[in-house]
C-alpha cells in the first residue's frame, strides 16, 4: 500500500537519504530504527510533504499508486491528516497551547470538510473516547493534561478521519515506562481495528521488537537491513544492526569492589513544599519525598528508578545539598549534608545530568569548563592544567581538546566532558541523574564502559538515577524503587529485577519494553 | 481567574498611591512659585503672599497632599492659576481632541502593522519580508514631528485638501475626522513600524513550534496554520507593545500636538509648564498615570482571554 523506492534527500546539495526502499501493507506496522541523524524523521517528513526548506527528494513514495513527491502543495494538504497521519515525539508541545483539547481533534474533520461543526465536534468526542480521554472534558486545554494524556489528543487528532497510513515519530520516548506501554497497546489497537498501516520510528530496539511486524535499520540516510522484526534481531545480517543489539543490552564489565562501609547515608529524610495557594490561604503541603532511607556503600553503584514526578529529583537536590530537608539527616563522610555544608564536602559528591550541553557556557573553552569546581577549594591548585588534561585523558579525550568550545563536540563526547568536569575534584560520590539517558545506544554503551572503568580507578560510588530499567540492572549492584515519595522497594539488582517483592516494582517491570532475543 | 484579578486590583491601586506621591513631591521641589509668576516682576512680597494663599499655597505640605487628592476623587481638580477656570473643565475638552487623536492613530498603526507583520513573517526569506523590513525601519528612522510637517506641505500648502492645522471642533464631525487625520498619520507611522516588527517576530517564533507541525500535518494549509494557530498565540507581545503605544499616544503626543495647532492634553499641558500652572501641570500629569495604569489593566485581562494557561493563576 505504501511503497518507497529509491528514496533520496538531499537538503541545500548535503545527501540526508540515500536510496531508501520499504514497504508497509494495511494492517501491518513497520519498525523503522536507527540512531539519531541516521534520517529516520526526514523519511518520514518526505512522505507528508512537510521538508524543510532547501530539501530536494527524488525517488518514489508511492500510497496506493500515487506518488507523493510528486504531489501539488494542494493534493498534499487533501491527504494530510486524511490518508495519512502522524504523531510526534515531544506530547508537551504538539497541541496548540491556546484552544481546547476538543476544538484541536474536531479540526481534523472540520479543515477536510468531512462534517459540519456539530457533526465534528460528536466524532470527536468519539474518537477522544476511543483513545482512552472518555473521563476528559472536549473543553480541557492542553496545560491541564499529562504528557500521556497529551499524546492521546495527538493521536486521536491523527486518526479521526481513518487515515491508511498513520507515522509515530518516537511517539514514547517522552514517556514513562507505564505510559509508554499504554500508548504502544493503543496504537496497537488502532492498527488492528482500523487497518491502517503503522510506520514506527523509534531508536530503541525494545520498543521496535515488541510491536513491529517488520523493521527497517536506517544509518546514515541508507536502509542497512530490512526484514520480519524476529529474524532480524535474531539473527542480524548487517554488522550494523548487530552491533546495534549488542549495545543496547551492554552490560559493561565491572570489578566487585564494593565495601560494607556507608559513604553517603540518609535517614527518614522528609523534603516538603507549601501547597498551592487557594485564595488567601494554602492547601496542604506536598511531601515529596517521604521519609527515605538509603545507604550507598564505598565503591558501590546504587539505582533509583520511578516514573516522573515520583520525587527523584527532589531527593537528589537535597543529596546534593543544594536545598534543606524538613526532618531527617543526611551524612557524606560521617559529616552533615545541607545548603551550608562546608566546600570540602560539597566537593566530595558531584553530578552528571541528562543533558550537559545546558550547563555549559557556549563561550568558555573546556579546560576551563572542566576547571570550575577548582573554585570549591578557594584557588585553582598550580598545576591544575595538567590535572584537567590527565581527567580528559582519564576520560577518553585528549589533551588537545582543552582549547576547544563545547559546540565543537558530539552529544557523547559532551557527557565525557561533564564526567571529567565531576571528576576533577575527586569526589567519593557521583550522582548521575538520567547521565545517558538522551545518548544513542552505541554511544551509551561506551559512556557505561567508562564509568565502570572510572569507578575502578578512582574507587567511585554511583548513584544510578534513572527511568531506563534495563540501564538500572545492567549497571547497578543495589536497586531503590520510588513512588509518590517514598521507596517501596529496595534490594540486590538481580532479586528485584527477577522477584519485585511490591507491585509497584511488578507494574513498572512489566510494562519496561525488553528486547527479547531468545529464540521462541 | 478571580484572585489573578484580585492581584492585578491591588497592584493598580498600589502604583497610583505611589504615583501620586512622587507627583506630588517633584511639584513640590521644582524652584518658581507660580503666585510671584503670575503677577510678575513688580509684585509686592504681600500681594504675592496674598495670592498664595487665595491659591491654597500657604497649608503644610501634608494637608496639601490630601486636600489634592481628595479633590481629584471627588472630581474637584482645582482651579488653574492661569485661565482661572476649573482644571476638570479644562481637561475635558481637551480630552475630546486628545482620546480620539489616539485611538485614531491606534486603530491606524495596527490596521497597517497586522498585516505587514503577518506577511513578512509567513514569507520569510523573500522580497516582500526584506521590502517590509525596510519600510519599517524608515519608519522607525523618521522622526514624527518631521513627517507631520512633510505631511502638512504636501496635503495643506501643495495640495490644499486638508487646513494645515487647528481643530475644527465635534459639532461637524467630519470635518473634525479631517483635522485629525493628518496628525494621526504622523503618529502612526512610527508605532506602526515596531508593532509590524513585533508582529513579525512573535509570528517567526510561534510557527517554529512543534503545534504548528501538528497542525500542518493534520492538513491545514500553511495559510490556514497561521491564521488558526500561530496568530493567537503571538498575540501576547503584540497586546503588551499595543498597551504600552496607546499609552504613548495619549499622553505622547505635545509635540504633534503643537506642530498641528490642535488643542489637545499634551498642550495643555505644555502650557501648564511654560505658565507655572502648577494645579494643571500636577492634575493632567495624574490623569495621564491613571489612564496609563488602567490601559496596562486592559492588557492584564487581555492576556488572561487569550491564554488560557494564565487562568489557572
Amino acid at each position: 500500500m505504501i511503497g518507497v523506492e529509491g528514496l533520496s534527500l538531499a537538503i541545500h546539495g548535503t545527501p540526508i537519504l540515500r536510496k531508501v526502499s520499504f514497504g508497509i501493507a494495511p494492517g501491518e506496522i513497520l519498525g523503522l530504527v536507527g540512531e539519531s541523524g541516521s534520517g529516520k524523521s526526514m523519511t518520514a517528513l518526505a512522505l507528508m510533504g512537510l521538508l524543510p526548506p532547501g530539501a530536494v527528494p527524488e525517488g518514489v513514495a508511492a500510497l496506493d499508486g500515487e506518488n507523493l513527491l510528486a504531489a501539488t502543495e494542494a493534493r498534499l494538504c487533501a491527504l494530510r491528516g486524511n490518508e495519512i497521519g502522524m504523531i510526534f515525539q515531544e506530547p508537551m508541545t504538539a497541541l496548540n497551547p491556546v484552544r481546547t483539547i476538543g476544538d484541536q481533534v474536531a479540526e481534523t474533520l472540520r479543515v477536510h470538510g468531512a462534517a459540519g461543526k456539530a457533526e465534528a465536534r460528536r466524532i470527536a468526542r468519539e474518537t477522544l473516547d476511543r483513545v482512552g480521554l472518555s473521563k476528559i472534558g472536549m473543553d480541557r486545554y492542553p496545560h491541564e493534561l499529562s504528557g500521556g494524556q497529551r499524546q492521546r489528543v495527538c493521536i486521536a487528532a491523527a486518526v479521526a478521519l481513518h487515515p491508511r497510513l498513520l507515522i509515530a515519530d518516537e511517539p514514547t520516548t517522552a514517556l514513562d515506562v507505564t505510559t509508554q506501554a499504554q500508548i504502544l497497546d493503543l496504537l496497537k489497537g488502532l492498527v488492528a481495528e482500523q487497518g491502517m498501516a503503522l510506520m514506527l520510528i523509534t531508536h530503541d530496539l525494545a520498543v521496535v521488537s515488541g510491536m513491529a511486524d517488520r523493521v527497517a535499520v536506517m544509518r546514515a540516510g541508507e536502509v542497512v537491513e530490512r526484514g520480519e522484526t524476529n529474524a532480524v534481531l535474531r539473527r542480524p545480517s548487517h554488522a550494523y544492526t548487530a552491533k546495534l543489539i549488542e549495545a543496547s543490552g551492554h552490560q559493561p564489565d565491572r570489578d566487585a569492589l564494593a565495601e560494607r562501609a556507608a559513604v553517603l547515608s540518609a535517614e527518614a529524610v522528609v523534603r516538603t513544599y507549601p501547597g498551592a495557594r487557594q485564595g488567601l490561604t494554602r492547601g496542604p503541603e506536598v511531601r515529596a519525598v517521604d521519609g527515605v532511607s538509603l545507604t550507598l556503600h564505598r565503591g558501590e553503584s546504587l539505582g533509583l528508578v520511578g516514573e516522573s514526578g515520583c520525587g527523584k529529583s527532589t531527593l537528589t537536590r537535597a543529596l546534593l545539598g543544594l536545598e534543606p530537608v524538613q526532618a531527617g539527616r543526611i551524612t557524606l563522610n560521617g559529616g552533615p549534608v545541607g545548603p551550608d555544608m562546608p566546600t570540602d564536602r560539597r566537593a566530595a559528591i558531584q553530578v552528571v545530568f541528562q543533558d550537559p550541553f545546558g550547563s555549559f557556557n557556549p563561550r568558555w573553552r573546556v579546560a576551563r569548563l572542566v576547571a570550575e569546581p577548582f573554585h570549591l577549594f578557594g584557588a585553582r591548585p598550580a598545576d591544575w592544567r595538567e590535572q584537567v588534561a590527565g581527567m580528559l585523558e582519564a576520560v577518553g579525550l585528549s589533551r588537545s581538546d582543552m582549547e576547544k568550545f563545547p559546540h565543537e563536540f558530539s552529544g557523547g563526547q559532551r557527557q565525557r566532558i561533564a564526567i571529567a568536569r565531576a571528576l576533577i575534584t575527586r569526589p567519593d560520590v557521583l550522582v548521575l541523574d538520567e547521565a545517558v539517558s538522551a545518548l544513542d545506544v552505541s554511544i551509551r554503551a561506551q559512556i557505561l564502559d567508562l564509568l565502570a572503568d572510572l569507578q575502578g580507578r578512582f574507587g567511585l560510588s554511583y548513584l544510578f538515577i534513572s527511568h531506563d530499567l534495563s540501564v538500572v540492572r545492567s549497571v547497578t549492584d543495589r536497586v531503590m524503587v520510588m513512588q509518590a515519595g517514598k521507596i517501596v522497594e529496595e534490594g540486590e539488582t538481580e532479586r528485584v529485577f527477577t522477584a519485585p517483592a511490591h507491585a509497584y516494582t511488578r507494574s513498572l517491570i512489566a510494562a519496561a519494553p525488553r528486547l527479547e532475543l531468545i529464540s521462541a | 481567574m478571580l484572585r489573578y484579578l484580585l492581584g492585578r486590583f491591588t497592584s493598580l491601586g498600589l502604583s497610583l498611591l505611589v504615583a501620586s506621591l512622587v507627583i506630588f513631591a517633584v511639584i513640590e521641589v521644582i524652584p518658581g512659585d507660580p503666585a510671584a509668576f503670575m503677577l510678575g516682576l513688580n509684585a509686592t512680597d504681600e500681594t504675592v503672599a496674598n495670592l498664595r494663599a487665595e491659591l491654597g499655597l500657604d497649608g503644610s505640605v501634608v494637608s496639601r497632599y490630601f486636600d489634592w487628592i481628595g479633590g481629584m476623587l471627588t472630581g474637584d481638580f482645582g482651579t488653574s492659576y492661569t485661565y482661572r477656570v476649573p482644571v476638570a473643565e479644562l481637561v475635558v475638552d481637551r480630552m475630546w481632541v486628545s482620546l480620539p487623536l489616539a485611538l485614531y492613530a491606534l486603530i491606524l498603526s495596527t490596521v497597517v502593522a497586522f498585516p505587514l507583520g503577518v506577511i513578512a513573517a509567513s514569507m520569510r526569506g523573500t522580497a516582500a519580508e526584506v521590502g517590509i523590513m525596510g519600510l519599517t525601519q524608515l519608519g522607525l528612522a523618521v522622526p514624527n514631528f518631521w513627517f507631520g510637517m512633510l505631511l502638512v506641505l504636501v496635503f495643506a500648502v501643495s495640495l490644499q485638501w486638508v487646513s494645515a492645522g487647528g481643530f475644527a471642533g465635534w459639532d461637524d464631525p467630519w470635518a473634525a475626522i479631517v483635522s485629525l487625520t493628518l496628525p494621526a498619520i504622523s503618529l502612526a507611522v512610527p508605532q506602526a513600524a515596531i508593532l509590524a516588527r513585533v508582529m513579525r517576530s512573535a509570528l517567526v517564533e510561534t510557527l517554529g513550534q512543534d503545534y504548528i507541525r501538528t497542525a500542518r500535518a493534520k492538513g491545514l494549509t500553511r495559510r490556514q496554520a497561521v491564521l488558526r494557530h500561530a496568530l493567537r498565540n503571538a498575540l501576547i507581545p503584540v497586546l503588551t507593545i499595543l498597551a504600552l503605544q496607546f499609552s504613548f499616544l495619549l499622553a505622547g503626543s505635545i509635540v504633534i500636538e503643537n506642530v498641528f495647532f490642535l488643542p489637545g492634553i499634551g498642550r495643555l499641558l505644555f502650557q501648564g509648564i511654560t505658565q507655572r500652572d502648577l494645579i494643571v501641570v500636577e492634575s493632567v500629569t495624574m490623569l495621564l498615570v491613571v489612564a496609563v495604569i488602567a490601559i496596562t489593566f486592559l492588557a492584564d485581562i487581555a492576556y488572561v482571554i487569550a491564554d488560557p494557561r494564565l487562568r489557572r493563576r
